[in-house]
């Protein structure tokens, strides 16, 4: 039925706010922590958030009359509290799937963390979560590789992968960073990694570290007889100059690049990603960002939606925080968006964050990379968090040993085989950290070294953004 | 105290993967882990190479992948007759698992020369 065009200013809410609407399986469906300026309802706010993250404008206009907005438009189906807080809700709202182009995440957060987020009827928004419908999740490449397959092409099984990032970060030359890398890796690591802030400056150009990590990476294989692998660091400042450097690390023979997903792009990533499928060649993601995104409790996107992104856009590891070291995270909302990186099913729990039934179908599981400010001590709890299908990277806690990365990085190797040791056997690793370590370093002066050298060290500060329960 | 004395030397160690930075297990501590195995529904598989062929991706199996054995003593008894019959192999265990079709575990129980 034809409509007649009616010039002005509608309330947002008498189109964009349905209650009864229920969500199809194929709806992207969002949920948005919103504080709106006040004396405005709850409603209109979320019909305005609604509308504006799709198909919306503030003012009717005539040509919208030439489609079927009904069809198109984005519905708020649900308001909630927000446990413990009065001034903000959450506004649950389900998108058409035919507004996104299929397999891109970037046209996916355009929309919704789009024009929306600068609102002036809106004082602070933050997108808490996104269900990615099965019909878009199809769509997207996802991980290059996956968990399963990074595995047995690395030959690392029945533990987390043992990492660190090179230090410092900033100013060796080609030659000496190799050296950093080779003392890493023969000493026990699996994989080291180049830092975000290494690309290709005037005191390093990409070339030279490139060959000089794949000699370093070649002969720690040799001599350990074990699988060894270097982040080399991809992201650029063009995609020519990425693929370039991408195409160079495979001509190495190398196991594994790195990109900066967020800095990067999600255009960036996801073409990387589809390289990396067609070359057989394994994907470390780096976050550099997202804290300005996902800190601040009633504003930005939260970073479990950042990851989600990642697994659509593809990357075979991504850092998650440590729970347990310098930087922010709490345990329960790190476990919640760690399943979502690595279960083909993730149920709604608000306890864990979660606030949707996400299936991730056929869709391979990325690893968890714990990293930043964490040393021996620490490992029986990153176990007990982290489980087997992560990383743990350990750099002050390797470089920083008394005799050097060799005996840091043979450190935190025995530490953790003990702890999976205990584990295994059926011991409380948490509780019984102390002993586990203390016996382990028995048999190994770099352990017993390395645990006299960090015993003082904590990070205790309280979390800035903490889940929202009474 | 001058600098040198206080700095060990680390020599690199020819290892074979997980639980090769630790001391030899002892049989009680070889029979947790393949408690662990069986107890996580995977299924115990037992394989051999001349230690020449570590680094390959497939070693020789003993038999066949133990489907479905839960009996502890079964893959004990496996494992030491594979020990007898390569001596100077490498023998290590592992737990297949079906649902991620990876190996849930793996590690060397006999080290060869």
């Amino acid at each position: 039925m034809s409509k007649k065009y009616d010039a002005g200013v509608k309330e947002y809410r008498d189109t964009y706010w349905t209650p009864d609407y229920v969500p199809l399986d194929t709806d992207l469906l969002a949920c948005f922590k919103c504080t709106g300026q006040e004396g405005v309802p709850r409603e209109e706010v979320a019909a305005a958030v609604a509308a504006e993250s799709s198909t919306g404008t503030w003012s009717t206009v005539w040509s919208e009359l030439l489609t079927d907005l009904e069809f198109y438009k984005g519905r708020c189906y649900r308001i909630e509290d927000v446990p413990g807080d009065k001034e903000s809700f959450y506004a649950f709202i389900a998108y058409p799937l035919d507004l996104f182009e299929e397999g891109s995440i970037t046209n996916v957060l355009t929309s919704l963390v789009g024009n929306v987020f600068g609102f002036k009827a809106l004082r602070h928004l933050r997108l808490e979560d996104i269900r990615f419908p099965m019909a878009f999740i199809k769509t997207c490449g996802g991980p290059p590789n996956g968990i399963q397959v990074e595995r047995d092409r690395l030959n690392k099984y029945g533990r987390p992968l043992l990492g660190c990032t090179i230090k410092p970060k900033l100013g060796l030359s080609g030659k000496n960073y190799g050296r950093v890398v080779y003392e890493c890796l023969r000493g026990g690591l699996d994989l080291t990694k180049d830092d975000e802030n290494i690309n290709s400056q005037p005191f390093q150009r990409w070339r030279e570290r490139f060959e000089f990590v794949a000699e370093a990476v070649k002969l720690a294989q040799q001599e350990t007889g074990e699988v060894k692998g270097h982040y080399l660091n991809c992201t650029a400042n063009t995609p020519e100059e990425m693929y370039q450097r991408a195409e160079f690390a495979k001509e190495l023979d190398m196991p594994i690049i790195m990109h900066d997903y967020i800095t990067g792009g999600f255009t960036a990533n996801t073409g990387l990603a589809n390289w990396c499928r067609k070359n057989g060649m394994l994907l470390h993601i780096h976050r550099a960002m997202h804290a300005v995104i996902d800190r601040h409790p009633k504003h930005g996107i939260h970073f479990r939606v950042l990851a989600k992104c990642l697994r659509l856009s593809g990357g075979d590891q991504l850092h998650t925080g440590t729970v347990v070291g310098k930087l922010e995270g709490d345990r329960q909302t790190t476990l919640g968006y760690i399943d979502n990186l690595r279960e083909s099913f993730v149920p709604e729990d608000r306890s864990r964050g979660n606030f949707f039934d996400q299936d991730w179908g056929s869709m391979p599981g990325v690893f968890a990379v714990a990293s930043g400010g964490i040393h021996v001590w620490h490992m029986p709890a990153l176990l007990a968090i982290f489980g087997d299908d992560s990383c743990l990277q350990f750099g002050g806690g390797t470089h920083g040993h008394p005799w050097g990365s060799a005996a840091g990085a043979a450190a935190n190797r025995v530490a953790l085989e003990a702890c999976v040791k205990a584990r295994n056997a059926g011991r409380e690793i948490e509780k019984e950290s102390r002993d586990i370590l203390m016996e382990a370093a028995k048999h190994s002066p770099e352990l017993a070294i390395a645990l006299d050298t960090w015993k003082e060290i904590k990070f205790e500060f309280d979390t800035v953004d903490k889940l929202d329960v009474q | 105290m001058p600098f040198q004395s206080t700095v060990g030397d680390y020599q690199t160690v020819a290892t074979l993967e997980t639980f090769g930075f630790l001391p030899p297990m002892t049989q009680d501590e070889i029979y947790d882990q393949i408690a662990y195995i069986i107890a996580q529904g995977w299924s115990p598989v037992i394989e051999h190479v001349h230690p020449s062929g570590s680094m390959q991706t497939y070693w020789s199996y003993w038999k066949l992948p133990f489907f479905g054995e839960k009996d502890l003593n079964v893959v004990v008894n496996e494992l030491e007759a594979c020990h007898r019959a390569y001596p100077d192999h490498h023998v290590r265990i592992l737990g297949y698992d079906a649902y991620t079709q990876s190996q849930g575990t793996c590690f060397v129980v006999f080290e060869g020369r």
